[in-house]
């Protein structure tokens, strides 16, 4: 370490940022979004920025290229590129530097692009545009690029349109829509955190080969350490707007200085015993099921135990959600059959009474938008308690407290509008909703996939508690093997609508695997810097 | 390829069945009207024997659906009837085809509407485009201040303070704009510029606060932001990247102003004396010429439905996801 940054100290820094503050215009004044961070990229080298939601990173890795978002400003400090302020610098200069010596990977490729062009028109764009490319030259190299990033057709994808191509592949378009310059530095934001796990490995290892190819440094920004441990050189950690530390990748890993930085992997480390055995509470009998003429659901047969967890472990379009859909008895053109506590359920909730509906309620991923933000978190709690438990004004006042406080919320935050809640409070008053009506089972689909993984862990911990009092089984749907392995009991894996694998957690999650099961395992990446190589290998 | 002229085929067939529909609503609302036409059109005085042959060349003895199939299937070979007015309650008919009355009115409408058309969608189109490239400078809010007020005003208003303006106290542009087909072209548009001054400053206010809108709602997308950051010119990015996706509003609240320049123009016709299809209704709505009433409101309907039709089309046709399916 002491002689790799003795080396780093006689070449000068591509990127040299210091005492970076960048503010936000929210509720009529500015905040601080990042407050005096330093931040330096030699040449060559790749930068991870790593971070919770709201940490900064996006906005401080954005600044690098001299630019703020909308609402945002860069208020203080030094940002120098090859030497050049940045901060001083017109729009002209800093146009002829981004998308030139600069390019930038978004999040979401499909957003990203613009729908309206082919993909090779908007990959060459500024090489035609800024550095006077002819097309034929520009599109040959932009091809050659879309071979080593080892997309499929690379000489006929970029004909196509954005929504014409997966999301993976789109990914893998943009990645090489910055890489046509040969800039000095790429901003990647996130660049795999929309994609599924599988996707995602195979994303990671083309941008990998083609960063070496290239040569160019790059700022690294998510929100997984381990997917950073596999990308960066050195690693600096945000919180708040704020450095957390910064340390070379292998040391950050083995030996992390500050204790947020250990709890970023937090949720890799809850142990729940998983328990086998009880009645079944609900079953499923060859449950298939069509949207239009596509069949989402391919003979699903299945049961949950009472007081038990099943996950339901799939990918984007494995038919896990419709799965999920079903059982709340909302999706129309479906057959089979739906068993709960020894009693058919209608598969249409039309013909489900009162009791039925009452005994199988719903968390979503969207705490957001499954929230009416004109209801006050009482109100929100207290509608289903009283419709369905018919319990006295009173009496339902105090259960909702209780209910509060058994999510671990303070009861004062009953008369609280959604807005003013942070996204895991928020995922709490769903929980509280749920169990207000005291179901018998509770589907939570993806609830925990849109939080930060200290929330993920808290509201995971929180869910195994609330079991253990109340006995509710758990439907838990999610495309993420660490929360599965962190809540199940059972586990289900899905893959284009059928079951490709079941049986107790510990068994499905240890060898000998099924093929698909260990295809999904063994692409969740590890936290260790040299995992990505192994997985190539293997 | 199929699947997009299947949808604009669709949407054919449901202007067709939507003109339809109107065409029974007209009808049928003249219908409703009370009192006796032959009686009312004759006048007091009109003999028995004339008020009888009246009806009986009205067919009003047939039931309603057999005249409205008539009126139908002639309107679709291009004949609306004998206009009402020129009958005299003497029985003597000196009345003229309905197309005769209505198709120079049109032609005149047409004319009107098309350069006023000419004038003001490029003017919109190309202020809305630069009040979206000098966005929040002192450019934009005075053109948004002067538009608002243009959109404040009455229009007959500004075609008083056009006249006084540019025919009383600066004689450029005659204030009459009484038109006729044998006029030298130079003198007709010379008397049109009047009229259309007006009717583009009406428009042109509405047209460029939507584009103007429609382009800004789009600037916040993400793909403009990944426009920003390849260093992109602001020019560049609106041109390129924004306006191939605003073609749908755009085409949208085009299609309404000229609609409005055919079906909506009464009030400027009648303070310049233009002999337009607004005035014709007008008047025979007045006279109780139903034939042509009849075919005005067709024609005001026939026009409004196409130009949605083709709003349509042009959105559909910007549409990468339905040009281009999977």
């Amino acid at each position: 370490m002491d002689n790799h940054a003795a080396a780093q100290n006689e070449i000068k820094p591509l990127v040299d940022m210091q005492g970076v503050v960048i503010e936000g215009f929210s509720n009529d004044r500015w905040t601080t979004i990042v407050d005096r961070v330093d931040l330096k990229v030699y040449p060559g080298e790749v930068l991870g920025l790593i971070g919770e939601s709201g940490a900064g990173k996006s906005s401080l890795g954005l600044a690098s290229m001299g630019y703020a978002r909308a609402g945002c400003r860069i208020s203080g400090g030094t940002i120098l590129f090859e030497g050049q302020d940045l901060r001083a610098a017109g729009i002209k200069t800093l146009n002829r530097l981004r998308g030139n010596r600069m390019t930038y990977v978004a999040q979401s490729a499909a957003a990203a692009f613009n729908p309206a062009h082919r993909l090779i028109r908007q990959t060459i764009e500024t090489s035609l545009v800024k550095r006077g490319w002819n097309g034929t030259k520009a599109r040959r190299h932009a091809i050659k690029l879309f071979g080593t990033l080892r997309l499929p057709g690379a000489e006929t994808i970029g004909s196509r349109f954005p929504h014409q191509v997966s999301g993976g592949q789109l990914q893998r378009v943009m990645t090489a829509m910055a890489m046509v310059p040969e800039p000095g530095l790429i901003v990647f934001d996130e660049p795999t955190t929309a994609l599924d796990v599988t996707t995602q490995v195979e994303v990671l290892l083309s941008i990998k080969d083609a960063m070496r190819t290239l040569g160019s440094s790059a700022i690294y920004i998510s929100h997984d350490l381990a997917v950073v441990s596999q990308m960066a050189d050195r690693i600096k950690v945000l919180r708040h707007g704020k450095e957390v530390e910064e340390a070379e990748t292998q040391e950050m890993i083995n030996a992390p200085k500050e204790e947020y930085t250990r709890s970023l992997w937090a949720v890799r480390n809850i142990e729940r015993n998983a328990k086998i055995g009880a009645e079944p509470r609900l079953t499923i009998e060859n449950l298939t099921a069509y949207y239009g003429k596509f069949k989402a659901l391919d003979n699903v047969s299945l049961t949950v135990p009472v007081g038990r967890t099943v996950s339901i472990l799939g990918e984007s379009g494995s038919g896990k959600s419709t799965l999920a859909r079903c059982i709340s008895g909302v999706v129309k053109d479906v057959e089979g059959q739906v068993t709960l506590a020894g009693k058919r359920l209608p598969l249409h909730l039309k013909n489900r009474n009162k009791e039925q509906l009452r005994h199988v309620q719903m968390i979503f991923q969207m705490a957001d938008t499954a929230l009416n933000p004109r209801q006050t978190v009482g109100q929100i709690i207290l509608r289903p308690l009283r419709w369905f438990t018919g319990l006295p004004r009173e009496k339902a006042r105090r259960r909702m407290e209780e209910l509060l406080s058994m999510v671990e919320l303070d009861p004062s935050l009953a008369s609280r509008y959604p807005e003013e809640l942070s996204g895991g409070q928020k995922q709490r008053v769903c929980i509280a909703r749920a169990l207000a009506p005291e179901p018998e089972i509770m589907i939570c689909d993806e609830v925990t996939s849109a939080l930060d993984q200290l929330v993920q862990e808290d509201i995971i911990r929180l869910l195994n508690r609330v079991q253990e009092e109340m006995g509710t089984s758990y439907i838990f749907i999610t495309h993420d093997v660490l929360a599965a392995k962190a809540i199940s009991d059972e586990v289900i894996v899905m893959s284009k609508g059928r079951i490709v694998d079941r049986g107790s957690r510990d068994v499905v999650f240890s060898p000998p695997f099924e093929p698909y099961t260990e295809k999904l395992v063994k692409s969740v990446p590890e936290i260790d810097s040299g995992w990505l190589e192994q997985f190539r290998r293997s | 390829m199929i699947a997009l002229s299947k949808i604009v085929a669709g949407r054919l067939l449901l202007g067709i069945v939507t003109l339809l529909i109107t065409s029974m609503v007209i009808f049928g609302a003249m219908e409703l009207l009370p009192g006796d036409f032959a009686q009312a059109v004759l006048g007091q005085s009109a003999t028995e024997e004339t008020v009888r042959a009246f009806r009986a060349e009205l067919q009003l003895d047939q039931p309603v659906f057999v005249r409205y199939f008539d009126w139908l299937l002639n309107a679709l070979q291009g004949d609306f009837g004998q206009s009402f007015s020129g009958r005299a309650s003497s029985g003597y008919d000196r009345s003229r085809a309905v197309v005769d009355l209505v198709a120079p009115r049109m032609s005149n409408t047409i004319l009107l509407a098309g350069l006023t058309a000419a004038i003001s969608v490029p003017l919109a189109l190309g202020l809305g485009f630069a009040a979206v490239l000098y966005r929040g400078t002192w450019f934009d809010r005075a053109l948004n201040w002067t538009v608002l007020g243009a959109i404040s005003f009455p229009e007959f208003l500004i075609a008083y303070a056009l006249i006084l303006l540019l025919a009383s106290l600066f004689p450029v542009f005659p204030a009459l704009a009484n038109v006729s087909p044998d006029m030298a072209w130079d003198e007709r548009l010379s008397r049109m510029a009047l009229p259309a001054a007006s009717l583009t400053i009406v428009i042109m206010a509405h047209m460029m606060r939507m584009t103007r809108a429609a382009l800004n709602d789009l600037m916040a997308r993400p793909y403009v932001e990944t426009a920003k950051l390849k260093g992109l010119s602001r020019r560049r990015i609106v041109l390129v990247h924004v306006l191939p996706n605003a073609w749908a509003p755009i085409a949208t609240v085009i299609a309404f102003n000229l609609a409005y320049l055919i079906v909506g123009v009464v009030v400027v016709e009648v303070v310049f004396a233009y002999p337009g299809i607004g005035q014709l209704m007008v008047d025979a709505v007045t006279s109780r010429d139903i034939p042509v009433v009849q075919t005005c409101a067709l024609v005001f309907a026939g026009t409004y439905i196409v130009l949605n039709l083709l709003a349509d089309v042009i959105a559909i046709m910007t549409n990468p996801r339905l040009l281009h399916p999977k």
